[in-house]
């Protein structure tokens, strides 16, 4: 255990490696769900996204969502993608986005045809993507080539001892072999925010991250709202959590040791030839935040939990641990690794680690995760504000 | 490394807080810091479940809680050697609102 199989995965055209192979029916907007979804029944083994927004938004509320949009048709693990949406000028302007990492794209807009003529011409176009997709091989691939997000979900005290530090093993392992890893989750180092400015490579990244910090905290402070129970969350409480600052450091003890070479906005793409640990800004709640990391380009997920968080993504693995032997007991259906031996001594963080990146080879070669076998396909928009 | 698993966990020596392993009830427990390793005992007083945190000093209301060898928060009340930690004795120094 621990010594690393060959890895394979899909080399895109544009370069990118994907561990998955998914052809997705992205709708622009909510009003493009039905449509979406009823293509994706018409060729079974095509992926529809449905999600709740996309009209009326505006200025940097907008923008997301589109690099949002974009960055999930952009994802190595997609192998081609069929956009609909309610007009085609959007349509139009997130195809032409994902076309620029050259896989296949094809849009199409409802007014003035209706989701009848729409499903069938898209479902004609999705069939050919998806048998296309299908004879798609895999090849070698290193870990330099792909990139991990992590993020933690319904933490208690066991998450800062047990399946936080495993994470961070991974992260340490996965970087030292020239891979790149995201963490996020904003507002959740609170109390240990210094920290990770410590760690930022150079005085230009740790300004940038201190600033980003800041302005996250600034939103959530001018609303003067007693935080308790929604950060730290009543399932944290529950866990024995009480404070934000105690789940911070549990949250930190997550992202290894190695330095923070970058600062990303959310759902931006790192520089792919800087490789190394970037702290993308993002909400803390779980779908939200893995929903921006996969349209950064992460193509596998570890999701440290205490309490027995059942996130999923559509496009990417989301690899669940926990040391709480509770939880690895009672929610197993959810649980890609159980480290609650580390807690009772029966092997060490270092055996932890080769435990870890077992589970990551095997995902990364094509083994479905627990959040994939359960049908967990979270995709989530954030939204920084109301709508026009 | 076979050991007798721990009952109660703290990170550093130093902490002023420990984390139960199991659901505990009152009595004397033995434990460990993860990263030094030291070996200790400690009584609690009250029943608390798993993942749940006690007092390893007696605490003035106001005082830093040590966790990590950080500061996760304040007393929030007065707290007894071996007293169960959480919401109603203790509250974060940074969200000033986030009182139970």
């Amino acid at each position: 255990m621990g010594s690393k199989p060959r890895l394979m995965g899909y080399r895109r055209e544009n370069g990118t490696m994907g561990i998955r192979n998914h052809v997705i029916i992205l709708p622009l907007d909510d009003l493009s769900n039905a449509a979406a979804e009823a293509v994706a029944k018409v060729i079974p083994g095509t992926l529809a996204l449905p999600h709740a927004f996309g009209r009326l938004q505006f200025g940097a509320d907008l923008q997301l969502t589109f690099d949002t949009l974009i960055g999930t048709g952009m994802n190595a693990n997609v192998a081609a993608v069929v956009v609909i949406g309610i007009e085609p000028k959007w349509t139009q302007r997130v195809a032409d986005g994902i076309a620029k990492t050259g896989k296949p794209v094809a849009a199409f807009s409802i007014e003035g045809k209706g989701d009848l003529q729409v499903i069938q011409e898209a479902s004609r176009v999705a069939a050919m993507f998806l048998q296309d997709a299908s004879g798609l091989v895999r090849e070698e691939a290193e870990i330099g080539d792909m990139i991990m997000s992590i993020k933690c979900g319904e933490s208690d005290t066991t998450s800062g001892l047990g399946s936080c530090p495993t994470t961070s093993q991974a992260v340490d392992r996965w970087v030292e072999a020239g891979g790149t890893v995201f963490f996020g989750e904003t507002s959740e180092l609170t109390g240990g925010e210094h920290l990770i400015a410590e760690r930022c490579i150079d005085a230009a990244t740790r300004d940038l991250f201190q600033e980003t910090y800041d302005n996250y905290i600034k939103v959530i402070e001018s609303t003067g709202a007693n935080l308790l129970g929604s950060q730290p969350t009543q399932g944290n409480i529950a866990g024995g959590l009480t404070t934000i600052e105690e789940k911070a450091l549990g949250n930190i003890a997550k992202t290894g040791s190695v330095p923070v070479i970058g600062v990303l906005k959310p759902a931006e793409a790192p520089d792919p030839k800087k490789k190394g640990l970037y702290f993308m800004d993002s909400s803390s709640a779980a779908a939200e935040c893995v929903t921006l990391m996969a349209a950064g380009g992460a193509v596998i997920h570890l999701f440290p939990t205490g309490q027995g968080n059942v996130i999923g993504n559509p496009i990417i693995p989301v690899l669940k641990l926990t040391a709480n032997i509770k939880t690895a007991k009672s929610m197993t259906e959810h649980m890609d690794l159980d480290v609650s031996g580390l807690l009772r001594y029966e092997y060490d963080l270092t055996k932890a680690g080769d435990m870890m990146m077992d589970v990551i080879y095997k995902t990364v070669n094509g083994r479905l995760c627990t959040a994939e076998v359960m049908g967990h396909r979270e995709f989530t928009f954030t939204k920084l504000y109301i709508s026009a | 490394m076979a050991i007798t698993p721990p009952q109660f966990l703290l990170h550093h020596d130093g902490d002023n807080v420990a984390v139960a392993m199991t659901d505990l009830e009152p009595g004397t427990l033995h434990g460990r810091s993860v990263k030094e390793g030291t070996e200790s005992t400690a009584v609690l007083n009250h029943a608390i479940p798993l993942g749940h945190k006690f007092a390893l000093a007696d605490l003035a209301d106001g005082d830093p809680i040590i966790k990590y060898g950080i500061k996760v928060g304040l007393a929030s009340a007065a707290i007894k050697k071996g007293d169960y930690i959480h919401t109603h004795n203790m509250r974060s120094y940074r969200w000033e609102a986030s009182r139970a």
